[in-house]
């Protein structure tokens, strides 16, 4: 697709505000929570911190992209059979990481995997369950 | 966000002699992007330099040649990093968050500004963002400041977790000047404060990082990258060091240590280390090592405890590296 844009422009201002898709939040707004994580050619990134002009060329995934018209995405169905959330403001960003980290590939432990997902805080510290998702996401990946 | 006027970068435009001078260079804009919404930089102009052929890293027999903008994880999941450079790949992934080095390049890494919490606030006085206009830290709270080579104008810290490793390692910079290449040794990069804080670095306004060379030696066999810092994860070094060492019947054939979190520069003294060749790789004279290579090491109040810390540190990051677990 094609844009006109700012280039000051964010590509989680332009998600939000110019194509209304709300899914990926804004949070601290300064790359330091996590909630507006996602995937850009299959990594995950902070989306606060990247301007739209400079990403020309890239494929963009967000929340609303990973599940089909019918149904949810397996990581989606597995953070729900954890509880693996309370308030849900941070889940889409969480479960964008946990995509780019089965792209990746490269966990090797328990540590590997917290320090993967550290990037997304929780304010309502519903880690234990976060984790447990992350970890079953990736073994079933 | 100030804005800002916007161009992209080709090849053509680099042969053309077009000039970087005037314009700020963006890559990943990890640091710069946050620094712009906060106000501290201020840039009329950006020069994206995303899409320039500087994305690859190659192998040769004279080392490795890591792109400026390859991405920190594929440089340090590379497998040649990880196999070669494992004090590199340890070092990156020590950093940030995940998302982070999915985003941050290699050459921004190295060229990413201060996290003194002076600088970032516009309403203190800095003297790195705003020379002149003196130091909040020296006698402000400055638990995550510098403690080496440190100057009345300014007590910041590099806090790049990579460029440690780098430093250990003794790699060199490419950078395209005027349409010339020229290799900066690494330890030439950086600089002290001085009574020009405002200069992170030595290089001209102008230049571009187009590659960061790795020597054939990486210490695949003896490292360590100890980072000690207030949370696990995802927060910069209090102290870090890089440590590397070749150890031939129990003598130490070479070593490299160098620091991170405690000078405006990665800090190494090629001096001290050489004092150390041939003698006995032992707890003793790692000791004696960090000695030498603090002395002069000054606090400024709430950071006095970094002194002791970091000599326990380069210890410590040496016998791990002797004998890896």
């Amino acid at each position: 697709m094609e844009v006109a844009i700012e280039p000051w422009t964010t590509l989680l201002d332009y998600l939000r505000y110019h194509q209304k898709l709300v899914g990926t939040k804004k949070g601290c707004d300064h790359g330091q929570c996590g909630a507006c994580t996602v995937l850009i050619d299959g990594n995950s990134v902070n989306s606060c911190l990247c301007l739209l002009v400079s990403l020309d060329g890239a494929e963009i995934t967000t929340i609303e992209g990973v599940a089909t018209a019918d149904n949810l995405s397996p990581e989606q169905q597995i953070f729900i059979e954890e509880d693996a959330y309370q308030c849900g403001f941070c889940t889409p960003g969480q479960i964008c990481s946990t995509i780019a980290m089965c792209n990746r590939g490269e966990i090797n432990s328990e540590e590997e995997l917290k320090d993967w997902m550290s990037g997304n805080l929780c304010r309502c510290a519903a880690y234990k369950n976060i984790t447990k998702a992350a970890r079953r996401i990736y073994e079933e990946s | 966000m100030k804005p800002f006027q916007y161009t992209r970068l080709s090849t053509e435009d680099l042969s053309l002699g077009t000039t970087l001078r005037d314009s700020t260079i963006l890559a990943g804009g990890t640091n710069l992007v946050d620094l712009m919404k906060y106000g501290v930089e201020e840039p009329d102009s950006l020069a994206d330099i995303g899409k320039l052929p500087y994305a690859q890293i190659e192998e040769s027999d004279k080392g490795l040649l890591l792109g400026a903008l390859v991405t920190n994880a594929d440089t340090a999941y590379h497998a040649a990093v990880k196999s070669t450079y494992p004090v590199l790949n340890k070092a990156i992934l020590a950093a940030a968050s995940s998302q982070l080095r999915n985003r941050a390049t290699n050459g921004g890494n190295l060229l990413q500004r201060t996290r003194c919490y002076y600088f970032y606030d516009t309403t203190m006085p800095c003297n790195k963002r705003e020379p002149g206009t003196g130091c909040a830290a020296i006698k402000g709270f400055n638990r995550i400041h510098a403690i080496l080579g440190t100057s009345a104008s300014c007590i910041a810290t590099h806090p790049s977790d990579m460029c440690v490793a780098l430093a250990a390692l003794e790699a060199k910079v490419h950078v395209l000047r005027k349409g010339e290449t020229i290799v900066i040794p690494f330890d030439q990069l950086h600089r002290l404060p001085g009574d020009q804080p405002e200069k992170d670095h030595n290089l001209e306004p102008g230049d571009l990082i187009t590659h960061i060379q790795l020597p054939a030696e990486g210490f695949s066999e003896h490292f360590e990258y100890l980072k000690i810092r207030d949370r696990e994860s995802y927060a910069f070094a209090l102290v870090s060091v890089a440590a590397c060492l070749k150890v031939s019947q129990g003598k130490i054939a070479d070593i490299r240590v160098a620091l991170g979190g405690v000078a405006h520069k990665p800090w190494k003294l090629k001096e001290v280390e050489k004092d150390f060749f041939g003698k006995e790789a032992s707890t003793e004279n790692f000791q004696s090592l960090a000695e030498q290579l603090i002395q002069g090491a000054q606090g400024f109040g709430t950071n006095d405890f970094k002194i002791s810390l970091v000599k326990g540190a380069i210890v410590r990051a040496l016998n791990n590296a002797l004998n890896p677990s």
